[in-house]
């Protein structure tokens, strides 16, 4: 590599990560008013522990994106099985309808929700949440177990029921462990589109009910204070914990494929 | 032990007929072969007898058992495939034990099976491999011991050999004779290696766009082809068209004296002859000959223990001889040579 290109790469990651790396460092230093040399203090985490709206946005977010990634990689699996192993009618076109929405910017989805559940009497709250996350992340799910899909080869179900397998347990038996690093991979995707989600999430959030992102756009209106670096810290800790397993169980995934 | 009986098979992939109203007897016990080049529907054939495919018309029946509307998983079959399709997630044991568990053998029963097939086929002691960890030819037996180890009605091999090199091809071919002959299991095998189909098979049935066009014991169906097609695909021919006449046919390279009896008189006929059954030298060296044909020897393709000479005749038919090379005679490329055979070796076909 010239060592052109090297600075350039150092200089794309340096805009990548410095405004994330202030924001961590702020988070442990002592002046509320950003100022230097850093003193290093937990104290902005301790506020936060008391701090009740941040601590029950938190709670939110992990719940909805909890229970998002559960029914999003359920249907999205089952999605999945039927558009790569079934032939039926209007099959490709539902293959096609499944992609737009990772396309169609959030701010139209998240109007469309909002008058859609307004209409039909779901209304707002942790539920609308769910359901306007789930519907977020399912085509995301459809991807990457689909991609999966592609690596399990129909002949080994096959081998499985000239073996004496039902359809279904060759399925349980042969599919699913293999498919199985996909599937995880499929649900930690989810759990980061939710919990990163703002637009859907804020139009569907209600005084009382929302999420971080929500929770923390509302109160740098409000005046900003480095508690919001903290639980951005924490979080960001998370979210980066889960991209790493996700980059594990891809190449998992691979892997298995090949053997 | 019981055979398998393909009547009146036929299915269409869309308009487009695969199979086209296939009978075909499967003695039990024996090797039967499926031999064709791809898109002659062997492999269709071999999948619908499986229960892979539904056949659009006719009937398969296991003995006395009409199977034709049974899924797979009840048919008790063992099948090989041309991926091996083994279970990548489970190790060797847990592969070939995978059979026996489904029809409910399990333990020390199971484990003495899984071990008795695995030396059968030489792999003792490789039970907690990966399939991955294993060569081709290692993989292709831990197929063969998890389709035989639970003693199936029928054996089903699609092209188990193809993804092999030669030598190791060669090998394996001798091993599945065997291990057939041993197990005494009913076989159908699909290739499209005239070589597989002639060492392993005791019947060859050669298909061609759905149809059975030959079937019988391997030297029954080289020596006696019916068809150009079968003759040329089944070993290699030399074939002369012309009008029947009162002594042989008479064919632009000259006149063909045949054994059977000849169609009639001043019709068409088509005749093979195989490379090997004709002997080459020297113009008028050989004094008694039914069938002698004169041409300009064009080439010699040295292969170790035989060659391959390609004449051609005045009328520019090409000639393929195939001699020893034991008592061969000098012969120089550009010159003029005979190839001589007898009428015996002469097969007349149907057109």
């Amino acid at each position: 590599m010239t060592a052109l290109a090297r600075c350039f790469l150092l200089a794309v990651i340096l805009f990548l990560y410095l405004p994330v790396f202030v924001m961590v460092a702020m988070a442990f230093n002592d002046s509320a008013l950003y100022t230097l040399p850093l003193v290093p203090t937990l104290r902005w985490f301790e506020a936060l522990a008391s701090n009740e709206k941040l601590l029950a946005a938190s709670r939110n977010s992990l719940v909805i994106a909890a229970a998002t990634s559960v029914i999003a990689t359920i249907l999205g699996t089952m999605a999945s099985l039927a558009l790569s192993r079934r032939h039926f009618r209007g099959r490709s076109l539902l293959q096609i309808l499944l992609l737009p929405p990772i396309s169609i910017p959030w701010l139209i989805t998240g109007t469309a929700m909002l008058v859609f559940f307004f209409w039909t009497g779901i209304g707002r709250g942790i539920h609308a949440m769910m359901i306007g996350h789930v519907a977020l992340a399912i085509p995301y799910v459809v991807l990457i177990v689909g991609a999966g899909m592609q690596s399990v080869r129909v002949d080994l179900e096959e081998a499985a029921m000239s073996l004496g397998s039902t359809p279904f347990h060759a399925f349980v038996s042969v599919t699913l462990p293999l498919l199985a690093p996909s599937i995880a991979a499929a649900a930690l995707f989810a759990f980061a589109v939710s919990l990163d989600q703002f637009v859907v999430s804020y139009f569907l959030s209600t005084p009382g009910v929302s999420t971080l992102p929500v929770e923390i756009y509302s109160s740098i209106r409000q005046g900003f204070t480095p508690e919001i670096n903290a639980v951005s810290t924490i979080f960001l800790g998370a979210s980066t914990l889960l991209i790493l397993l996700f980059a594990q169980l891809s190449s998992l995934g691979g892997h298995r494929g090949r053997g | 032990m019981v055979g398998v009986e393909a009547a009146s098979v036929a299915k269409l992939y869309g308009s487009k007929p695969v199979l086209d109203d296939v009978n075909m007897t499967f003695e039990a016990g024996r090797l039967t072969t499926l031999l064709g080049p791809s898109g002659s529907g062997k492999t269709t054939l071999l999948r619908i007898i499986a229960g892979l495919i539904a056949p659009d018309g006719g009937r398969i029946r296991f003995g006395t058992e009409d199977v034709t509307d049974a899924p797979v998983w009840t048919r008790n079959i063992g099948m090989v495939f041309q991926s091996y399709a083994l279970f990548p997630h489970m190790n060797v044991y847990q592969n070939v034990v995978f059979g026996l568990n489904r029809r409910g053998i399990r333990g020390s029963d199971a484990k003495r099976e899984v071990l008795r097939a695995l030396d059968m086929v030489h792999l003792s002691g490789f039970e907690r491999r990966r399939p991955k960890e294993l060569s081709g030819g290692q993989q292709q037996r831990v197929a063969l011991a998890r389709a035989i180890v639970t003693r199936p009605r029928v054996l089903l091999l699609d092209e188990p050999l193809s993804a092999l090199d030669r030598r190791l091809r060669q090998s394996m071919q001798v091993e599945l004779r065997q291990i057939q002959r041993d197990s005494g299991l009913t076989t159908i095998l699909v290739t499209h290696d005239q070589e597989e189909a002639l060492v392993l098979s005791d019947s060859v049935a050669i298909l061609d766009r759905g149809r059975i066009v030959q079937q019988g014991r391997p030297s029954e169906v080289y020596e006696r082809p019916r068809t150009p097609f079968a003759a040329s695909f089944l070993g290699d021919a030399n074939f002369f068209a012309g009008r029947v006449g009162p002594d042989g046919i008479e064919t632009p390279s000259g006149l063909i004296r045949v054994e059977e009896r000849l169609p009639a008189l001043g019709s068409t006929a088509t005749v093979a002859v195989r490379p090997e059954k004709m002997t080459i030298g020297p113009a008028g060296a050989v004094q008694h000959a039914d069938n002698r044909i004169e041409a300009t020897l064009q080439e010699i393709v040295y292969a170790g223990a035989v060659s391959t000479f390609i004449l051609r005749t005045a009328d520019g038919t090409e000639i393929k001889v195939l001699n020893q090379n034991a008592d061969a005679p000098e012969l120089s490329p550009g010159t003029v040579v005979e190839a001589t055979w007898s009428r015996a070796r002469t097969i007349l076909l149907q057109t």
